[in-house]
């Protein structure tokens, strides 16, 4: 038996009938009655349409039945591409801005708004799009993507919760700098303001966590703003742009052109990142690293988005200056090279903050001295003298005052710098760099290394990281999470490579890594990614493992179970006088969770099973996962407690071993 | 010692001594004064916006914001005037200019300048009351620009602290209504930030 759809005589389309009263230009008559609707007697029929008649109300009611998607341009754009000829519309566009930004792969989710972007992608196929599982992890990705590649990675999502959920990724790039467009679909634009489904006012939320935004209306505006998105996002100093598009936009026609770059320049006349630094300063910078005696050169991201690794080596080399790095500045200098000194700050090395304690200067690049860097900025650096060189003049002065402003590109500045820094041979360095290296010995021999298993005989985890580092050769992408995993991640796994650490520094926003690490291993498909999980932080995204599965995204994922949100309870230990509320945390079996998604999984929990664990993870061509059972005890040392400075790092607490 | 931001002098040999060094300076924990900005901005949808969020969200208080058209069709130009040290002022101005659409922003603090604001102020006004408000508003060079039995609508002109001056004068008389523009602000002399913005 078949059955037909509407039988004779049967409802018309959704364009028919009742639905024509109230086309534009039309009188405000209210529609004739449907015949089975007896109107009560001597009843007039009302139209309850908001200044009906007008044309504006006529826009809102086409845009509703668009909303519904009944609309007749949809329907036309769909019979257009079956019959395989169509008009060039708004979401043409976005296609051809990505494809001639160079973009291969974006992350996105579909929705209502956002629909027509989708009806027209598979046009396009040079665009690569992964389909995740949450809008978050969706911006996580781009992000991870951005890091390692210097790309701008892009992510794509619709309007309302679409966009909300984008938006601690945007956040994480924003805290970050890191490149990053954000395009969500909103309502049509009749119905902007009016509280539509899903509608929500994104612009306004993406406002100040954004380097700029964009809500654009027209298609014919859409060539212009996606340019400009993209330029603003990796020119200076780096961030994430959010433009937000009507689906009305979306779905206009248009042969509006892309502009030219110097087109695109101009059209910004208030955005001129200077990136050469000012030959004055850059003497008296020269003046002062010729007189300094401890001097500690010290690199941050803006090393890493400038590209001056190879400077910051010259630089170092000539003038015979130790380099210490901030969390996200980890990879600006091979780890193994003898001025490298390590990892400053709140849980860095003790003996890289004591040679920041004690420095006569501080040569600061790309860098913002954060909080999590300086501590108390009253006792910070108290015999230093500061040059800060940055491409952003605001971080300058910012949160310590300093002596040598240098406003620029951090490669640029050490190369002009380069030839003005007289040249000083290891001799006249020699007390200096012998206290260092005494430093670091002591340090190094303070914090816990062993046979792998801590007290209780469970695994510590700054073994596991360290041997994945070794068993990886330092040659993949390690993706970090939030909490004690990212700063064992940081201290131990030995950094040879640029751009090969990815971390969420700024926001500290648990749950990054996995995605992060999904749009890493998708920008740098040559090396190994890893994502270096806490058992809490992978719980907050873990659905982004069917993505992996999906897609065949070959990322390592390692959860680092200590059955805790363990830094929560290290700080509970430590500030709260071990008052362990919600420090506890079940988790899933996650061999039966990896299983379930169809992801290859192994558990170690003993010091001679991580490296088999570890092989088998690399010996799976696709995801795989680890799940190590480590310690629950185990705290991150050295320590600055919250209000204190870089001279009162804590090293113990309780236990002789820690 | 001398130096108060590090409390080191360049070139020192700076071994660690056993006394406690002084404390670094911290960045906008100086003296507090009234600061007048003015910025030049692109008439783009949402730039008070912009403006006003980043003042909030980096916790500048302003006191005041006019805002208005220049003679170029589609720059703007904002007035704000804001209490904080100088450093915190400098650190407001330069995240003003992370904006895109901010073209420039000029500290005038310093600079000699014309600085007005109007304000209108109805003040309740009795046959007995009305010819003393009159005086106060013919000493304060204000102008009367409604009248009814039972009120009188002044509008005065004058640096903030003039119009200050005046609504403390008429309040005994009792305040029903006040609006103040917020202080523009001109330099003296030919130089323009207008034209210093095609240059
Ligand atoms: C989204 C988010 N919520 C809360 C926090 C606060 N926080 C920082 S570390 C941490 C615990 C992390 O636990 P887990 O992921 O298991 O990592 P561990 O410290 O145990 O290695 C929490 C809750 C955060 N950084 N991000
Ligand atoms: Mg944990």
């Amino acid at each position: 038996m078949t059955m037909t759809k509407g039988g004779a005589g049967g409802r018309r389309g959704p364009d028919g009938g009742a639905a024509s009263a109230g086309e534009p230009g039309s009188a405000p008559a209210a529609p004739a009655a449907p015949a089975h609707e007896a109107p009560p007697r001597g009843a007039e029929r009302r139209n309850h349409v908001p200044g009906a008649g007008t044309a504006h109300a006529a826009a809102v009611e086409r845009a509703q039945r668009e909303m519904l998607r009944d609309g007749s341009s949809a329907a036309a754009a769909a019979a257009g591409r079956v019959a395989g000829k169509r008009q060039r519309i708004g979401a043409d566009v976005v296609c051809e801005s990505l494809i001639r930004q160079g973009v291969h792969t974006f992350f996105s989710y579909p929705g209502g708004v956002i629909l027509p972007l989708y009806d027209v992608l598979g046009d396009y196929p040079e665009l690569r799009h992964i389909l995740v599982r949450h809008e978050q992890g969706g911006a996580h990705a781009a992000d991870g993507y951005a890091r390692v590649t210097g790309q701008v990675g892009v992510c794509v999502g619709t309007s309302g919760p679409g966009a909300t959920n984008l938006v601690t990724g945007i956040g994480t790039a924003q805290l970050d700098s890191v490149p990053m467009v954000a395009i969500t679909g909103n309502v049509p634009g009749a119905l902007l303001g009016k509280d539509a489904f899903q509608e929500i006012d994104i612009n306004g939320i993406t406002l100040p966590m954004t380097k700029h935004n964009y809500l654009v209306r027209d298609a014919n505006d859409l060539p212009r703003v996606l340019a400009e998105a993209f330029h603003i996002a990796r020119t200076g100093r780096p961030g994430p742009v959010h433009v937000d598009i009507t689906k009305d936009a979306l779905q206009q026609e248009t042969s509006a052109p892309h502009p030219s770059h110097e087109e695109i320049v101009a059209g910004l006349p208030g955005f001129r990142p200077n990136l050469d630094g000012h030959y004055r300063q850059l003497k008296l910078a020269a003046q002062e690293i010729a007189q300094a005696r401890r001097p500690v050169i010290m690199a941050g991201h803006g090393v890493l988005h400038a590209g001056a690794e190879q400077e910051l080596v010259a630089l170092a080399e000539k003038a015979q200056i130790p380099v210490a790095w901030t969390l996200l500045g980890i990879g600006a200098m091979d780890e193994t090279h003898p001025l490298a000194y390590g990892y400053m700050g709140m849980h860095g090395w003790k003996h890289t903050n004591r040679a920041i304690q004690s420095a006569d200067l501080l040569i600061a690049f790309g860098m913002r001295f954060d909080d999590r860097v300086t501590g108390n900025v009253k006792t910070y650096a108290p015999y230093a003298r500061i040059i800060h060189v940055d491409i952003d003049p605001a971080e300058i002065g910012k949160n310590v005052a300093v002596e040598v402003p240098i406003v620029g590109d951090a490669k640029r500045v050490m190369k002009a710098l380069l030839p003005m820094v007289p040249a000083v041979d290891t001799q006249e360095r020699r007390d200096y760099l012998a206290q260092l290296a005494a430093w670091r010995a002591e340090s190094e021999a303070s914090s816990w290394h062993g046979s792998g298993a801590w007290r209780d005989g469970l695994l510590s985890a700054d073994y596991v990281v360290t041997r994945i580092g070794e068993l990886t050769n330092h040659e993949a992408t390690y993706v970090a999470d939030v909490g004690q995993n990212q700063m064992w991640l940081a201290r131990y796994a030995g950094f040879r490579h640029p751009n090969t650490h990815v971390s969420s520094g700024g926001l500290g926003t648990m749950g990054f890594s996995l995605p992060a690490a999904m749009g890493a291993a998708l920008g740098r498909p040559d090396r190994e990614t890893w994502a270096i999980a806490g058992d809490g932080g992978f719980q907050m995204t873990s659905q982004e493992l069917m993505t992996l599965v999906q897609d065949n995204i070959p990322v390592k994922v390692a959860i680092f179970d200590n059955k805790k949100l363990g830094m929560i309870r290290q700080w509970q230990e430590i500030v709260y006088a071990g008052n362990y509320h919600s420090a506890h945390l079940l988790g899933p079996d996650y061999l039966k969770l990896a299983d379930a998604y169809g992801v290859p999984a192994i558990k170690a929990t003993t010091p001679d099973e991580v490296d088999e664990a570890i092989r088998f993870a690399q010996s799976v061509d696709g995801p795989a996962l680890i799940w190590f059972e480590i310690t629950g005890e185990q705290n991150v040392f050295p320590m600055m407690p919250a209000g204190k400075g870089l001279s009162d790092l804590i090293e113990t607490w309780g236990g002789p071993e820690e | 010692m001398s130096n108060p931001t590090n409390g080191h002098l360049p070139g020192s040999p700076a071994a660690p001594s056993h006394s406690a060094p002084p404390d670094r300076y911290v960045p906008g924990t100086g003296e507090v004064r009234r600061h007048r900005l003015i910025a030049l901005v692109l008439d783009r949808p949402g730039v008070l916006n912009r403006v006003a969020s980043l003042m909030r969200a980096r916790s500048f208080n302003i006191d005041s914001l006019a805002v208005s058209h220049t003679d170029q069709p589609d720059i703007s130009r904002m007035t704000i005037t804001l209490r904080g040290d100088d450093v915190a002022v400098e650190q407001a101005a330069k995240q003003l200019y992370r904006l895109i659409d901010v073209l420039k922003v000029q500290d005038v603090t310093a600079e000699t300048t014309i600085e007005n604001e109007l304000a209108l102020v109805k003040i309740r006004a009795t046959d007995t009351t009305r010819p003393e408000i009159l005086k106060v508003v013919e000493l304060s060079r204000g102008r009367v620009v409604d009248l009814t039995p039972e009120s009188i609508v002044i509008e005065v002109t004058g640096t903030e602290a003039e119009i200050d001056g005046f609504v403390a004068m008429v309040r005994t008389y009792g305040i029903k209504e006040l609006v103040r523009t917020g202080a523009v602000v001109m330099s003296r002399g030919s130089g323009s930030i207008e034209e210093a913005l095609k240059r």
